[in-house]
């Protein structure tokens, strides 16, 4: 068990020295200053999307009792997006935080009505919850574009909707440390997300109060979301592939391989960031397009696969 | 103990008992019989506070459940269900900890893990304990959700046809353990199909019919060819094997 | 006969939204007028007819009304075959290309892609749902796929993806519209004229097989059709996801009949009324210029959502 347990944070800790010295600018000449400005900051920036994104999955998949949901396949990041629209819309001068408040309110909203929908859904056919969050996640993607095209807001809706993190600067991304924190706020709550994941009856028996679990759940993952997609944009699939290949290799007691989820979806956003930065050299691909191709490989295995 | 008082249920609004009083007495083993349909599985959900009834009551030790609060009714009565999907991935003995839940919040204490590895035990687990449920037989896994229902520890017990997909030799295990914990004391409720079942090892039988109960008493008075061909609208011998009332559906 | 008044009232229709395209708010010179609109109204009936039939017989092969080209991520396909030549034939120079050399060959490469990819889903067919899933998925893979490429080809322009991920109605090619037309009218009419094998294939595949008809061909032959109905329409306006659904919804909806020699030119007379009027709608009475498209995926998702709830219903 020890050795594996070591094997996370030693690969984490070898992408971080990668991270910090993959780009475009030298550090040899003596510019240490971009570290401090731009490379650790970027770095930090992966580790907290990735970590924060990667819970979010696990917890979205515990409520929808559902290994094939995410934010950015249920709603919660086109949710987001929207919310972030109107603001933008209404009060074009507010401050990052309200917008961030807006953004978050609009993401639970938008979850919350994702899983309003799959409860009515036939629970005999677990492929139906993704299918409709996906349709649902367009018709509200499709909603915020209708607000921007008219508005000529339509670069900041791509902006948001496809993660970027060569914008990232000391700075300009510190509110991700909320998503960092959010991340370790479900940890404290692992065993309830748990057993909401053994669904309502379970958890009632074992006297869970469970519309306040999924009402706990919700808040985190929302604003999860919010805070991603307003500081470097959405960035798909980390919360689906991550938590579905720590299950199986370590279950899925939260308590227990939590820690695992946030440092796998961490060291994927990083590994993929320092990918898109080597490619095109000196050029960069942003690591959402990576990942959108990364992830959806992988979904398609999973939903092909025998199991 | 817990009691019924007029109880009426209703599923998607459509009635499904009606009007049922019943007590169910502490240190005994009560099992529910009766046909298909006629409402076990609804009371038993009803008794362990899933669903509330329309109009009635059920009391705990002479305390409305509802009044209640639901950390402590945890700690006082615990519910096997019959759907089997557990949801997330975890091993029998995560499982089976979980039980544990309401007496530790997730921090395992030493009685704590004692009372796991005893259920695991009382249920024949041991021998794959940290296997995922995923990867077992429908009776392994229903054995992983009694041995967690036990490791509740409270004093009212619900079993909701434990003995689906149970092979011989741990039905009767588990309708072993089911009279220990009677006899220990605690109040044990269970829904059994097998009426042969319900004359050997029960103390009390409650036969429902159509939302109704048709008929309550002990095994030697339920467990009769009258009785027991009028509840189920079909001729049914009852035979007396080594002392034990046998029913025969031929 | 009700199915002769129902295409007479679609046609009637469509004349009328036509012309409320071509006279609304229109000034000066007529014959400068029709030559600008009506390019463009060719344009649409196009795209609307190539997206109405795909679809419909789409639906046949696939044997489910929820099911779409579109939805099966062919559009995307198309998108991703496009910059995919981009890329390997960059040395080439594609950008120099004859345009109708490069849809020829964009077109091309989709119908090898799409008999390649979606030929074996669909003969394998296990489950509904997973093969919608599964078809959502490549869509979404073949965008980023395309994003990817995009990125590859021309690293420092920011606009390259944005352009291509959704329809415009209103930057048409011009050149492109009467070659497309052209071949749309082709294919249209070749599928039409096989309406009978297409009624017995709607069947299934093991009654159609008993019943004479060479199924495993016919289907390739279709979905090759399907193949470059999508092309054309992809072409002239980009992406459009759940158009089809709606049109193939409203068509059933109307005609209440399982025979394609009215389902077919039905369903392209109410996707051209649809496309023409909501253009005429957005561009001349409401003054929004650009957003029929993102109305109409609304609208169709939304249609697509009912479908997929009322599902379990059924």
């Amino acid at each position: 068990m020890s050795p594996s347990r070591l094997a996370a944070p030693a690969a984490l800790v070898l992408l971080v020295g990668i991270s910090a010295v993959t780009g475009v600018a030298s550090l040899s000449g003596g510019e240490w200053w971009i570290l401090g400005v731009s490379r650790l900051p970027r770095t930090a920036a992966a580790l907290l999307a990735g970590a924060g994104l990667a819970v979010a999955g696990v917890i979205m998949q515990m409520l929808a009792r559902n290994r094939f949901v995410e934010p950015s396949t249920t709603g919660t990041a086109q949710a987001a997006g929207l919310g972030l629209v109107a603001v933008t819309l209404v009060a074009p001068g507010a401050a990052l935080w309200l917008k961030m408040a807006v953004a978050t309110a609009a993401a639970l909203i938008g979850t919350a009505g994702f899983l309003a929908l799959v409860r009515r859904l036939p629970s005999r056919d677990p492929l139906l919850v993704p299918l409709t969050g996906l349709v649902y996640g367009g018709i509200l993607g499709a909603a915020a574009t209708f607000l921007a095209y008219e508005r000529d807001l339509i670069q900041y809706v791509d902006v948001w909707m496809n993660g970027e993190l060569s914008g990232v600067m000391l700075g300009r991304y510190e509110f991700l440390w909320a998503a960092g924190a959010l991340a370790i706020a479900a940890y404290v709550f692992a065993d309830r997300f748990t057993i909401a994941g053994m669904g309502e009856d379970t958890s009632r028996s074992l006297g869970l109060d469970y519309p306040r679990v999924v009402a706990l759940g919700l808040v985190i993952v929302a604003g999860i979301a919010a805070v991603t997609v307003v500081t470097v944009g959405m960035i798909p699939f980390v919360g689906l592939v991550v938590p579905n290949m720590v299950a199986r290799f370590a279950g899925e007691n939260l308590r227990r391989t939590l820690p695992l989820v946030a440092m796998s979806g961490a060291g994927l956003v990083l590994a993929c960031d320092i990918l898109g930065r080597l490619i095109r050299f000196p050029y960069e691909i942003p690591v959402g397009t990576i990942l959108g191709v990364l992830g959806a490989l992988v979904f398609l295995w999973m939903l092909n696969a025998r199991r | 103990m817990i009691e019924t008082r007029a109880l009426s249920v209703h599923l998607t609004g459509k009635p499904v008992l009606h009007d049922v009083s019943l007590s169910l007495p502490r240190g005994k083993l009560t099992a529910l019989v009766g046909p298909n349909g006629a409402g076990k599985s609804t009371l038993l959900t009803a008794l362990g506070r899933l669903i509330a009834p329309a109009s009635g009551e059920i009391l705990l030790d002479c305390v409305p459940l509802n009044t209640i609060p639901a950390p402590e009714l945890a700690l006082r009565l615990s519910i096997l269900r019959q759907e089997g999907a557990v949801g997330p991935r975890l091993t029998v003995r995560d499982l089976v900890s979980f039980g544990r839940y309401p007496h530790s919040h997730g921090r395992l204490g030493v009685t704590d893990r004692a009372e796991v590895e005893r259920a695991i035990d009382r249920l024949d687990l041991a021998a794959f304990s940290d296997r995922y449920l995923d990867t077992l037989s429908g009776g392994q896994k229903q054995r992983a959700q009694i041995a967690m229902v036990l490791a509740q520890q409270t004093d009212v017990i619900l079993l909701d046809e434990p003995l689906n997909n149970l092979d011989l030799a741990h039905a009767r295990r588990v309708m072993r353990i089911a009279r220990q914990e009677a006899e220990a004391g605690r109040t044990v409720v269970v829904v059994l199909h097998d009426l042969t079942v319900a004359a050997a090892y029960a103390d009390h039988l409650v036969a429902l019919k159509a939302g109704r109960v048709a008929a309550s008493g002990r095994p030697d008075q339920v467990v009769t060819e009258p009785v027991l061909s009028d509840l189920f609208d079909t001729e049914v011998t009852v035979a007396e094997v080594g002392g034990r009332r046998v029913v025969l559906t031929l | 006969m009700r199915g002769a008044s129902l295409i007479l009232l679609a046609a009637l229709a469509l004349l009328l939204a036509c012309l409320a395209f071509l006279s609304l708010g229109a000034r000066g010179d007529w014959g400068f007028v029709l030559m600008f609109r009506g390019t463009r109204l060719v344009a649409l009936i196009t795209v609307a007819s190539a997206v109405a039939l795909s679809t419909m017989v789409f639906q046949t092969l696939a044997a489910n009304r929820i099911l779409t080209p579109a939805i099966m991520g062919f559009d995307a396909l198309f998108l991703l075959g496009q910059s995919g030549l981009v890329f390997i034939l960059s040395g080439v120079g594609v950008a120099m290309l004859n345009p109708y050399l490069k849809f020829g060959l964009e077109t091309g490469v989709m119908l090898v892609a799409a008999l390649a990819l979606f030929g074996a889903l669909l003969r394998r067919g296990r489950g509904i749902s997973r093969m919608i899933l599964t078809g959502i998925v490549f869509g979404i893979l073949f965008r980023s796929l395309t994003q990817l490429l995009n990125r590859l080809i021309a690293p420092s322009e920011f606009s390259v993806v944005q352009s291509a991920s959704f329809a415009q109605f209103t930057a048409i090619p011009a050149n492109l519209t009467w070659v497309a037309a052209g071949g749309t009218v082709l294919v249209s009419a070749w599928l039409i004229a096989q309406h009978r094998r297409l009624d017995v294939m709607a069947l299934g595949r093991e009654a159609a097989m008993s019943l004479g008809v060479r199924y495993d061909r016919q289907a390739r032959q279709m979905l090759a059709a399907v193949a470059l109905l999508v092309s054309v329409s992809t072409a002239l306006v980009g992406p459009i996801v759940f158009f089809g659904l709606l049109v193939s919804a409203l068509t059933h909806h109307l005609a209440r009949s399982w025979r394609h020699a009215l389902l077919l030119p039905l369903s392209a007379l109410v996707a051209c009324t649809v496309l023409v009027a909501s253009q005429t709608l957005f561009e001349r009475v409401l003054h929004l210029q650009t957003s029929v498209a993102v109305v109409i995926e609304g609208l169709g998702g939304l249609v697509f959502l009912a479908m997929i709830l009322r599902r379990r219903k059924s």
